[in-house]
């Protein structure tokens, strides 16, 4: 008996919008506790929501990016529970019909591509929090009551936790992609509930499904899931039965624990809200959501290593975030080599970004100031090593090369005419490398265009010093 | 005739004319209501002070010779299902004995904005449920016409409000019949609007595909009056419909002719008191000598609308009742709790009525795993049906007619032990909520010394047809203007 494990994920991931899901209140992080909150948000009697228009066009267009149809006609539906942290008691959400439903994505991992199906996305309203006080008095914040959320549920199509993890990076990418979410797990902003049993597949013999809770991050659902699916074969090893129940992980104890939980699983109580009314997209509206799609990261990645020529890797590293993406794409639009650009973004630029905790948007310096760079190197008005000095110095001053260049005589010293004496001098101070150099040691070149280069402090072009002291020794030999 | 007989409309004219002002008007009325309520119970809540200030700052905008809405100076009562910021709202209920809100009910904005004074909150059935306010936490408000009798209800108090003239008018709510059942019994005019017509936003919810508020008072043209300043789209309820707002006084022709009205055959069937019986048939008389033509209409699945309701209603009130846990607002348990559940459930179990933990109960059952398919979604299905049979009607008949309560008041506790009897009082209001169009209520004569009245019934958003046949009929038939007889 060969039992795999099977696994599905339901992912939560707070919207980008400026206002909550059913009424005007800010979704910004508040400092305060219950500032953001409203008779509406906070559940004060005789309050009635009004749907965030936004909110139903993110989620429309995540449903799209992931292969999704989108509903002709849906509702939102009461989830019915008692709990502190619930303002009315019941969550605002979709059941029997989702907004969008029926896709799926392609994981990669190890060069395998696994497609995973999406059951459904659809849209919800986030509960407050709930604070506990050592003395066990409780406190309830709803700043957060009220955000919008979008869940992402999958078909249990995941055969492995590494695959979980792929999945879920990717998802992560696709949501930041497309502006939808921050998607940040260590914030809250998406959190991750898989469920997971072992199934063989043979005599589809399989273990009772277990949910796991209390997941703070990608690498946390990996451990989880590589834990349980180990617990799991240790029962069936052993002869324990497998329990239908959910378990929540223990960060500090490395283990999935069981919940204090029900006999029986909650009944919500699912009926259609009767304040809300029937949600239809127009299909006009649909299209305009789709129009606003950017290229997807997989699909960029591959146009990237097919039309700039560029490695899988840099072209991974490079879209990376749509920020970068587009950043290297505008500055290689300006190159001739796109090699260029893509060594500057990946290299200097991102260096000095990261040492300053800054985002490429907030790029002191936009694409053009590097072509204009760039060009000066290619035009051998500067040098390489050159270039780079320069560079720091105009992420530094936010100046353009060409100011910085002039106002610190950083331009190749690169005549002839200006070299020739230079390089006579370094022949008449090294007689002997000379001497090797013309009878054939290409090494001693070296020392000689050492030479040079300390006298014009690096800002003579090596090409040209190279070339130089070929013509005058080539002859002697 | 002293100044608390008048109705809305002949004060407005004396304010309008400054004969008299909204400040005098205002003490009028509470002097009126000092007297009175004693016998009546018909306030949980009285505001004098706000009312008085409120009627002040009217007087000043007609002395400055501002342009006034209609109603401006003429003092109201709310009931108390409706929030006013501010001001303690109950429910009628234990559980919000001590509520504030924070902020004003759409209708209540609208009506500040047309001057009108607020005088008090209404008592009425726990959260709206009951049909005689015997089921308030606080009191039994008595009916004028005869004190040992119910008011109706679930707006009993805003309805014997208006009948012992302690209000120019007064807002209901209506979600099986508790603005017009009430309005009958207790001699007045009451009108649920179209589902949708009238903004939710501040109406504590009690079934939420069912709740509407409507005006409760002494004539038709005082019932137009109100009706155009609450009715209208509100953008904080996603169910009021955004269509304009009629003319309602426009449409106070006193001129019927032409219009086919169909006599609702399920609804004067045997529960039907032989004295409601008459006093309807002579109505039916009076419209058609108006150049109404009557005939009988057949509406089949009018008997399910009972069941059905009772269905959907506590379905829907079990999930907006989930919210009273103490935790934020109303009463909370003092006792010690061993932990969140503990403490919602003594909360709960401490705060609410029997009726209303009934309807909690029904309505969870229904809705849970097993049994939804089989009670809460036939129960819709067989709404539509219900639905269905208006609209075929409304293909033939431009309005249909019925008594509105099978029965005139019943005694103070006459019905509390029997409560298949007690919701028999709503069997002819009730199809009208669950198909979502408006009904008028008019007084239409006496059975044993007690008021009893017409229902009728029209088209979505056609409350304008409503109004012009019933002041037609208000105007011939005479009963408008009657008191009871009172201290």
């Amino acid at each position: 008996m060969a039992y795999r494990p099977r696994i599905g994920l339901e992912v939560h991931a707070q919207l980008l919008t400026e206002s909550k899901m059913f009424c005007g209140c800010s979704t910004a992080f508040g400092e305060t506790g219950n500032t953001q909150c409203c008779p509406v948000c906070a559940g004060i009697p005789g309050t009635l929501p009004v749907a965030n228009r936004k909110a139903i066009e993110l989620v429309i267009k995540t449903g799209l990016a992931l292969d999704c149809r989108v509903a002709e006609r849906c509702r939102f539906a009461r989830k019915n529970y008692f709990y502190p942290d619930m303002p009315k008691n019941y969550q605002i959400s979709q059941y029997e019909e989702p907004l969008t439903f029926g896709g799926h994505i392609d994981v990669v991992l190890d060069g395998e591509i696994a497609p995973i199906r999406i059951r459904r996305v659809h849209l919800e309203e986030d509960t407050g929090k709930n604070f506990h006080l050592p003395d066990g008095t409780s406190l309830v914040e709803y700043n957060r009551a009220g955000v919008p959320l979008m869940e992402i549920v999958t078909e249990p199509d995941f055969t492995s936790p590494e695959q979980v993890r792929a999945y879920l990076t990717s998802l992560r990418e696709l949501l930041r992609y497309l502006d939808v979410s921050n998607a940040n797990m260590e914030e809250g902003a998406m959190r991750c509930e898989p469920t997971v049993d072992l199934i063989d597949d043979e005599t589809g013999d399989h273990t009772e499904r277990v949910e796991i809770k209390n997941l703070a991050s990608i690498r946390g659902v990996h451990e989880a899931l590589v834990y349980e699916v180990r617990r799991q074969r240790q029962c069936l090893a052993e002869g324990k039965p497998v329990r239908q129940e959910t378990r929540r992980w223990s960060v500090e104890k490395h283990e999935t624990q069981v919940m204090r939980s029900k006999e029986s699983a909650e009944d919500y109580m699912y009926f259609p809200d009767p304040d809300l009314v029937p949600m239809a997209p127009s299909s006009d509206w649909v299209e305009a959501i789709r129009t606003t799609l950017p290229e997807l990261p997989r699909t960029r990645r591959a146009r990237f290593t097919e039309e700039y020529g560029l490695s899988e890797y840099d072209a991974e590293v490079l879209t990376g975030s749509k920020a970068t993406a587009d950043y290297f794409e505008a500055l290689a639009a300006l190159c001739r080599d796109p090699k260029q650009a893509s060594n500057w973004v990946m290299g200097d630029l991102m260096r000095l970004l990261n040492a300053g905790g800054l985002s490429i948007a907030q790029s002191p310096l936009p694409p053009r100031r590097i072509a204009e760079l760039v060009e000066l190197v290619e035009s051998g008005r500067i040098t390489t090593k050159m270039a780079k000095t320069v560079f720091d110095r105009m992420f530094e001053t936010g100046q353009s090369a060409e100011a910085i260049i002039a106002g610190q005589g950083l331009g190749v010293v690169g005549s002839e005419d200006e070299l020739g004496p230079i390089i006579d001098q370094a022949i008449a101070a090294n007689p002997a490398a000379a001497a090797d150099y013309a009878a054939g040691k290409q090494k001693a070149k070296g020392r000689l265009v050492g030479e040079v280069m300390r006298a014009t402090k690096g800002q003579a072009d090596p090409a040209l010093v190279n070339e130089l002291i070929d013509r005058r020794l080539a002859g002697s030999a | 005739m002293a100044l608390h007989e008048l109705t809305a409309h002949e004060l407005a004219d004396l304010l309008a004319r400054k004969e008299v002002s909204s400040v005098e008007a205002t003490e009028s009325q509470f002097a009126r209501i000092e007297a009175i309520e004693e016998q009546v119970d018909a306030y949980l809540l009285l505001t004098k002070e706000l009312a008085l200030e409120q009627a002040r700052r009217v007087d000043q905008a007609r002395a400055r010779g501002e342009a006034l809405p209609p109603l401006a100076g003429v003092p109201y009562a709310l009931k108390d299902v409706i929030c006013s910021n501010g001001v303690r709202t109950t429910c009628g209920s234990r559980i919000l004995a001590d509520f504030v809100p924070p902020y004003d009910a759409t209708v209540v904005e609208r009506c500040r904005q047309a001057g009108l004074p607020l005088l008090g909150k209404t008592n009425m059935d726990e959260f709206a449920m009951g049909s005689s306010t015997e089921n308030s936490a606080f009191k039994v408000t008595r009916n004028p016409w005869d004190l040992e009798r119910i008011p109706g209800g679930s707006s009993g108090g805003s309805a014997a409000a208006v009948a012992a003239d302690e209000a120019f008018l007064a807002l209901g709510t209506d979600t099986g019949g508790s603005i017009r059942q009430p309005a009958s019994v207790c001699g007045i005019v009451g009108l649920k609007p179209t589902y949708g017509r009238v903004s939710r936003y501040g109406l504590v919810a009690y079934a939420s595909s069912l709740d509407q508020i409507g005006p409760l008072t002494k004539d038709v043209r005082d019932c137009a009056l109100l009706l155009q300043v609450i009715a209208g789209t509100d953008p904080r309820d996603s169910t009021a419909a955004d269509l304009p707002v009629a003319d309602y006084v426009g449409s106070l022709t006193g001129d019927p002719r032409g219009l086919r009205a169909g006599v609702v055959k399920e609804l004067m069937g045997e529960g039907t008191e032989p004295g409601v019986r008459e006093c309807v048939e002579e109505a039916i008389d009076v419209l058609s000598g108006l150049g109404v033509e009557c005939e009988e209409a057949d509406l089949p699945h009018c008997e399910y609308a009972l069941p059905v309701y009772y269905i959907i209603a506590p379905a829907e009130c079990s999930s907006n009742l989930a919210r009273y846990d103490g935790v934020r607002y109303g009463h909370r348990t003092d006792g010690p709790v061993d932990d969140y559940e503990d403490m919602f459930a003594k909360t709960r179990a401490e705060g609410f009525g029997p009726e209303v933990r009934l309807r909690i109960t029904k309505g969870t059952y229904v809705l849970s795993k097993g049994y939804y398919d089989a009670y809460y979604l036939k129960a819709l299905k067989v709404r539509t049906l219900i639905r269905r049979d208006f609209d075929r009607a409304f293909e033939r008949f431009d309005l249909l007619l019925s008594p509105t309560s099978p029965t005139v008041a019943f005694r103070i506790g006459e019905r509390v032990d029997d409560p298949l009897a007690m919701k028999m009082a709503d069997i002819c209001t009730i199809p009208v909520n669950l198909a979502g169009i408006p009904a008028l209520s008019v007084p239409c004569g006496y059975s044993d010394g007690l008021p009893v009245g017409l229902q009728m019934m029209g088209r979505p958003f056609a409350e304008e047809t409503l109004l012009r046949v019933g002041y037609a009929y208000e105007q011939q038939a005479g009963f408008v203007g009657a008191k009871p007889p009172l201290g």
